[in-house]
């Protein structure tokens, strides 16, 4: 192991060398901006690079996909963003995209097709388990996760919306950990309150904030981890767990997080 | 003779009343916007025979589920029999298909009488779960009045019919040289000391209130919730197969902004030839949804087991996917009426959104499908809310302040929040990893 800098790689760079990336990695808003949510990006390109996949971001030429635009009802902004997006893509002729959020990777993957965005697309979950199955990435004896209880929160778009279930928790075992379900999980899962656009306000009047009563299934499992595949259930769960105080106790991590740190990859 | 007239004329009477409800709900159902879901058929077909013939989004929840299925295999085994009933009602004869099957008929009415059991049981225990120790998505405001009322009397009703077939066999049971069967031989005691004409007539009676009764709830189902017996079949047949994370794309919208973003476009230009004038964006009534939301509603039997996961309605929070079902279908058939008093709709100054499901309502939607998930006969909710939320957000103005702000946000930086564009990178500042993977 060698501590280095990595330098990421845009596709407009690539594209002036007349080179093309493997993989597109879509960073998404909250992956770019939210202080948490770019410790999962890191982790994510930390990974892509230590198995050797040669990939790429947008940067500054990424946009928002227009998710909570659409399900807040402004088609017309969501068009626009997708025209814009789909124009930048097809630029570049992208051919393979993977994402570190759910709701970009519904986007992307659903939406952007009927309006000229044709393109593979991957959630992180999938190709982590992928880079597993075919042996590209290891966890050395489990790593500093063997036997913690990890509980995995599963995220609506990826799992009721788009039916992936399996990959983030065969990823998890790759941890050799001690996995454990909520008593809400898989189809059954309870949101975590951020979908829908209301990440992004206030919400309505009400006896209980549904982040609070997601983290309440999660305590019950007594776990020492709690682990998301999305950076806005991220958001909602460490709340979530301030709230109870139990930040000393119990980590709300990432699945990128967990097998980079396993790995010793990030700090 | 007079008595098989009574008969036929009383069949074409239930049968035409039924026929001409169920034709106005069909026009009612296409009141709605048009929507392509014929393709995929073999999907379709192999989704109905799972979900509503197979039952398999019952039994998640095995109680009911259990319940559901006595019901649901008595309700269509036992018609089996109806049928003999109206033959024997038509013609005059007396359980035509005796003679045809010889002991099998014995074996097969028996296994009815059993299910007739089953079906009387289940109606006990689902009695029980809404009145005696209710289950808690049975006593939600919306579940009051009439709901309620409808729940009950389907109930009642369904004890009624399989009482009265048990009831008619157990009197031929005790007549000369007659016989019952598997359950009406043991009921037969019960009617031990009844004179031979008065067999006759009890028999006669529960013969009469059997196909009688049958006839006015088929005539009640089109104005009960119990209407989803006949409705979850094409439900399920025409229920959405893409993803359900996927939002239907606004073709309307997506032709109006590539013209925007097209540089040779004249903004002046007069629409084409032919060109319709644009509709409503989204929806402010029951007209402006896609046609299936409205067979969506009328599909509904206030289960509510999309209510009971919905993570804004177990926080306390107002909206309840099962009322949005329950209101578009009430506003539906306020329209329907208003069409078949005026000719066509006339405006009643009344609309879904506002007089029936209000804002505060949609605004609570975290799209997390969990509704759409945990209904078994495949309605959307989801799609209803989010198309009532285009027409506040493009039509009326009306979104809550935070989400102006974040569609400025997106607008003016391409991120829902406050954070300029060129700082898309910063997380890769001094990215410092640990490698194997040296080179870079």
């Amino acid at each position: 192991m060698s501590a280095i800098t990595l330098k990421i790689d845009t596709m407009a760079e690539l594209a002036a060398k007349g080179e093309a990336p493997e993989i597109l990695f879509w960073v998404g808003c909250a992956g770019s901006f939210d202080d948490r949510a770019r410790k999962i990006t890191r982790a994510v390109a930390a990974i892509l690079h230590e198995v050797g996949m040669k990939f790429a971001v947008l940067g500054t030429e990424e946009s928002c996909t227009g998710d909570p635009a659409k399900r807040a009802g402004n088609e017309f902004l969501f068009q626009m963003q997708a025209a814009q997006n789909i124009q930048v893509m097809n630029m570049y002729e992208v051919k393979k995209i993977v994402t570190a959020c759910p709701h970009c990777f519904n986007t992307l993957k659903n939406e952007y097709p009927e309006l000229g965005g044709n393109y593979e697309v991957l959630h992180h979950a999938t190709l982590l388990q992928q880079l597993i199955n075919e042996g590209r990435l290891k966890v050395k004896d489990g790593g500093a996760f063997k036997g913690k209880r990890i509980t995995f929160h599963d995220s609506c778009y990826l799992g009721r919306a788009n039916g992936i279930y399996e990959a983030p928790r065969q990823v998890l075992e790759a941890l050799d950990a001690d996995l454990v379900e909520m008593k809400r999980s898989k189809a059954k899962g309870l949101c975590c309150g951020a979908g829908g656009a209301q990440m992004f306000k206030e919400a309505e009047k009400g006896k209980k904030e549904v982040n609070i009563e997601r983290i309440e299934d999660a305590l019950e499992t007594q776990p020492d981890v709690v682990a998301a595949a999305c950076p806005f259930c991220m958001t909602m769960l460490t709340d979530g767990v301030k709230n109870k105080e139990k930040e000393s106790s119990i980590k709300v991590y990432d699945i990128a997080e967990l097998i980079a740190g396993a790995n010793g990859l990030i700090n | 003779m007079l008595q098989n007239i009574i008969f036929i004329l009383l069949l074409a009477l239930g049968g035409g009343i039924f026929a001409r409800k169920v034709g106005k709900i069909r026009r009612n159902i296409f009141l709605g916007k048009p929507l392509n879901r014929t393709d995929r058929k073999s999907e379709r077909w192999s989704t109905m025979a799972r979900v509503a013939m197979g039952q398999s989004k019952m039994v998640t929840r095995p109680v009911a589920g259990f319940f559901h299925i006595l019901i649901y295999v008595g309700f269509v085994l036992i018609n089996l029999e109806v049928a003999e009933i109206v033959i024997d009602g038509i013609f005059g004869t007396h359980r035509v298909f005796q003679p045809l099957l010889g002991g099998f008929y014995n074996v097969i009415i028996g296994f009815f009488e059993i299910l007739a059991i089953g079906v009387i049981l289940a109606c006990v225990v689902f009695f029980w779960r809404r009145n005696i120790q209710p289950v808690a998505r049975f006593t939600s405001p919306e579940m009051t009045g009439w709901p309620r009322l409808d729940a009950n009397l389907i109930l009642i009703i369904e004890v009624v019919l399989m009482s009265a077939l048990l009831l008619m066999n157990t009197a031929e049971a005790n007549m000369e040289g007659k016989t019952g069967y598997a359950v009406s031989n043991l009921l037969a005691p019960l009617l031990a000391g009844v004179s031979e004409s008065g067999l006759h007539s009890i028999e006669r009676i529960s013969w009469w209130a059997h196909i009688v009764g049958i006839l006015a709830f088929l005539n009640y189902l089109p104005y009960s919730k119990h209407f989803h017996i006949i409705l979850a079949f094409p439900n399920t047949w025409y229920a959405q197969l893409e993803p359900s994370g996927q939002m239907n794309n606004m073709e309307s919208v997506q032709k109006e902004v590539a013209m925007m973003l097209d540089p040779n476009a004249n903004p002046y230009a007069a629409p084409a030839d032919g060109a319709e004038a644009p509709g409503r964006f989204g929806a402010k009534d029951v007209m402006d949804l896609p046609w299936k939301s409205l067979l969506d509603a009328y599909s509904c039997t206030e289960c509510g087991r999309c209510t009971s996961v919905c993570p804004a309605n177990t926080t306390g929070k107002l909206l309840s996917p099962r009322k949005i079902m329950m209101d578009t279908r009430d506003r539906l058939e306020v329209v329907g009426a208003n069409i078949d008093k005026n000719g066509s709709f006339v405006d009643d100054g009344k609309a879904l959104l506002g007089d029936h499901i209000t804002a505060e309502e949609i605004q609570a939607c975290n799209t997390c499908n969990a509704c759409v998930e945990a209904c078994p006969v495949l309605i959307n909710p989801v799609t209803i809310i989010t198309e009532l939320r285009r027409y506040q957000a493009m039509e009326a103005s009306q979104v809550p302040s935070e989400w102006g702000l974040m569609f400025n946000n997106i607008e003016n930086n391409g991120a829902p929040w406050q954070f300029p564009a060129a700082d898309r990178m910063g997380w890769a500042d001094n990215l410092e990893i640990n490698t194997k993977n040296a080179e870079a």
